[in-house]
C-alpha cells in the first residue's frame, strides 16, 4: 500500500516548496489576518449595538448574529463573492481592488470579506463576555467622574475587558487560519487551492493533501506559540500587576515582533 | 508618606468658585424611585446649603444609597425633582413636564459632583496617579503637566505621595479609598457624596479614611455622606438625618439628634446600634 506512494513529493512539497506555493502560503496568512482585523472591528460594534438603549440597534445587533452563525460559511462566501453586487445595485466587489503598491483580486476581497463578517458574529460574543466581565462599579465611578459613555467604555472598560477576550481571540485566529481553505472555491489561489490544482493535475491526493495539511499545522503551530506566550505574559503581569496595561499589551506582543523580526 | 494625613497642609482643597457657589447646594423636593414594583424612595425631601456636611443614616434598605445616587442621576428618579448648585439634575423642563436630559449633559453636570463608593471602584489598569489624572485630563482638558502637579498634590494630602506610581492592587483598602477620595476631588467638585465609603474597610484603616472625610468637612466641603459610623457622624455633621422605609423621618443637628432623639424608629435604631 505504502509503496504506491510518492514519497519523493511529499518530501520536495515540504522541503523545498516552490514560490508559487509561497505566494499562496503568504495569501492564506494575509486573507486570516486581515478577515480576523474585521472581525474583530464588527465584533466590538456588535457588541456595542447590542447594549444600546436603541431598540433597532440592538435587534440588528441580533439578527446580524442570528444571519452568520446559522448559516454556512461556505454559502456566505458564495453569496457574497457572486451576490452582494446584484443585491446591493452597486460594485462592492470590484474585479480587482487597486491598493497603490498591489492589486487584491476581486474573489479575495469577497474572500476577506465573507471570513470577515461571519468571524464578526463569533467575536461578538465573545467581546460582550470580555465587557460582562467588568465589575459595573468601574463604569459608575466613570461616569460619577463626568465621563460620557463612549470615553468610559474606551479608557476604563474596554482594557479591562480585553484581559478576558485575548484568549478566546488567540484560538479564533488558529480557526480562521485553517477557515480560510474555504475560499478556494471562489479561485482564490491560496494553500488549499494550490494542493487542489496539483492534485487535479497528477491525481495523487495523498502526495498533496498531506504536504498542504504539514504546511497548516506549521501556521498553526507557530500561533499556538506565539499565543501561549502572549497568554503566559498576561497571566505574568495580572499576578504583578506593576504594568500599566500598554506596558502589558507592549510586553505581551514583544514575542511577536522578535519573532517578525527573524529572532528565533 | 502614607503614615500621616496632612490634610489642609497647604490650604484648603475648595476652589474660590465653589465657595462662591449659590447658598443651598442640593435640594431635593418629594423625591420618589421604584424598582420594579418595589418602592424605594416615597417622597425623600432635604436640602443642604454650601459648606455643609449632611450625614444620612438608618438600617439598610431604607433607600439612603439609593437616595445618594439619585442625586448625581446613577439612578433615575420616577417623581419629585433633584437641583444641584440651582440647576435641575438629570432632566430638562419644558412645558411644566420633566424630559431627561441628553447624555453630554448630564455628564456635565456630574462633573460637579464628586462621589467615592463603598467598593472604591479605582480603575486596577491605572496607578494611583492615573487614576486621579484621568478624568481632569480626558474631562475637563486640563493639561497633562497641570493635572499631574495637582494630582501629586491631592495624594500629599492624602498621605499617599509615595504610592505614586502603584497600581490599586498593591494597595490596602484605606489606601484605595483615600485615592479614591482623591480622584473625585481632583474634579474640584463643589457637592462629595460618600456612599457608605468605610463599609467595606477592615477596622483597623476605617480611621485614616475618616480623618480625611473630617479634614475635608472642617475646610468648608459640602458633602452627603452616607454611613454606619455614628461617631463620624457625631463629630463631622452639621446635621444628621435619619432614613426609614423611603423617606427621612426625622433630621437635626447631631446634638439633638444623638441625645434626644423625636421619633421612636429613631430612637430604636440608634440604641440597636450604638
Amino acid at each position: 500500500m505504502l509503496a504506491s506512494v510518492d514519497w519523493h513529493i511529499i518530501w520536495s512539497r515540504i522541503f523545498h516548496p516552490d514560490h508559487i506555493f509561497l505566494r499562496a502560503m503568504y495569501t492564506t496568512v494575509y486573507i486570516a489576518v486581515i478577515a480576523q482585523v474585521i472581525g474583530i472591528v464588527l465584533g466590538l460594534i456588535a457588541a456595542l449595538m447590542r447594549q444600546s438603549k436603541l431598540l433597532p440597534l440592538r435587534l440588528l445587533s441580533g439578527l446580524y448574529v442570528l444571519i452568520f452563525r446559522g448559516t454556512p460559511l461556505l454559502v456566505q462566501i458564495f453569496f457574497i463573492y457572486f451576490g452582494a453586487n446584484l443585491l446591493l445595485g452597486f460594485t462592492l466587489i470590484p474585479n480587482t481592488l487597486h491598493l497603490g503598491l498591489f492589486n487584491l483580486d476581486g474573489a479575495v476581497v469577497a474572500g476577506i470579506l465573507a471570513l470577515g463578517i461571519n468571524e464578526g458574529a463569533y467575536m461578538r460574543e465573545i467581546i460582550r463576555a470580555g465587557i460582562d466581565a467588568v465589575d459595573r462599579g468601574q463604569m459608575e465611578a466613570a461616569r460619577s467622574l463626568g465621563m460620557t459613555y463612549r470615553l468610559a467604555m474606551r479608557r476604563i472598560v474596554l482594557p479591562q475587558a480585553s484581559r478576558v477576550i485575548v484568549p478566546p481571540l488567540g484560538n479564533e485566529f488558529n480557526n480562521m487560519l485553517k477557515t480560510t481553505s474555504l475560499v478556494f472555491t471562489i479561485g482564490v489561489y491560496e494553500m488549499f487551492a494550490d494542493a487542489e490544482i496539483h492534485y487535479s493535475q497528477t491525481f495523487k491526493p495523498v502526495e498533496f493533501f498531506l504536504a498542504v495539511a504539514f504546511w497548516y499545522l506549521v501556521l498553526t503551530g507557530v500561533w499556538t506559540i506565539i499565543q501561549a506566550q502572549i497568554e503566559r505574559k498576561l497571566t505574568a503581569s495580572e499576578r504583578g500587576d506593576e504594568l500599566s496595561f500598554l506596558e502589558r499589551l507592549s510586553q505581551a506582543w514583544t514575542p511577536v515582533s522578535a519573532w517578525a523580526r527573524g529572532a528565533r | 508618606m502614607d503614615s500621616g494625613i496632612g490634610l489642609g497642609a497647604r490650604g484648603p482643597l475648595i476652589p474660590a468658585a465653589a465657595r462662591e457657589a449659590a447658598e443651598v447646594v442640593v435640594r431635593a423636593v418629594d423625591v420618589h424611585k421604584r424598582f420594579g414594583r418595589l418602592k424605594v424612595l416615597k417622597g425623600v425631601d432635604l436640602e443642604v446649603k454650601r459648606r455643609e456636611t449632611v450625614c444620612i443614616i438608618g438600617p439598610s434598605g431604607s433607600g439612603k444609597s439609593t437616595f445618594l445616587r439619585c442625586i448625581n442621576h446613577l439612578e433615575k428618579i420616577n417623581s419629585g425633582r433633584i437641583e444641584v448648585n440651582g440647576h435641575l439634575i438629570g432632566y430638562r423642563e419644558r412645558d411644566g413636564k420633566l424630559i431627561e436630559d441628553s447624555e453630554s449633559s448630564i455628564a456635565r453636570q456630574r462633573r460637579e459632583i464628586g462621589m467615592v463608593f463603598q467598593r472604591f471602584n479605582l480603575f486596577p489598569h491605572m496607578t494611583a496617579l492615573g487614576n486621579i489624572i484621568e478624568a481632569p485630563i480626558r474631562v475637563r482638558g486640563i493639561p497633562e503637566q497641570e493635572a499631574i502637579a495637582t494630582g501629586e498634590e491631592l495624594l500629599e494630602r492624602v498621605g499617599l505621595a509615595a504610592k505614586r506610581d502603584v497600581y490599586p492592587g498593591k494597595l490596602s483598602g484605606g489606601q484605595q479609598q483615600r485615592v479614591a477620595i482623591a480622584r473625585a476631588l481632583a474634579m474640584n467638585p463643589t457637592l462629595m457624596l460618600f456612599d457608605e465609603a468605610t463599609s467595606a474597610l477592615d477596622p483597623e484603616v476605617i480611621g485614616e479614611v475618616l480623618e480625611v472625610m473630617e479634614e475635608l468637612a472642617r475646610e468648608g466641603m459640602t458633602m452627603i455622606v452616607v454611613t454606619h459610623e455614628m461617631g463620624f457622624a457625631r463629630r463631622a455633621a452639621d446635621r444628621v438625618a435619619m432614613m426609614d422605609d423611603g423617606r427621612i423621618i426625622e433630621e437635626g443637628p447631631p446634638e439633638h439628634f444623638f441625645d434626644a432623639p423625636t421619633q421612636e424608629r429613631t430612637r430604636q435604631f440608634l440604641s440597636m446600634i450604638i
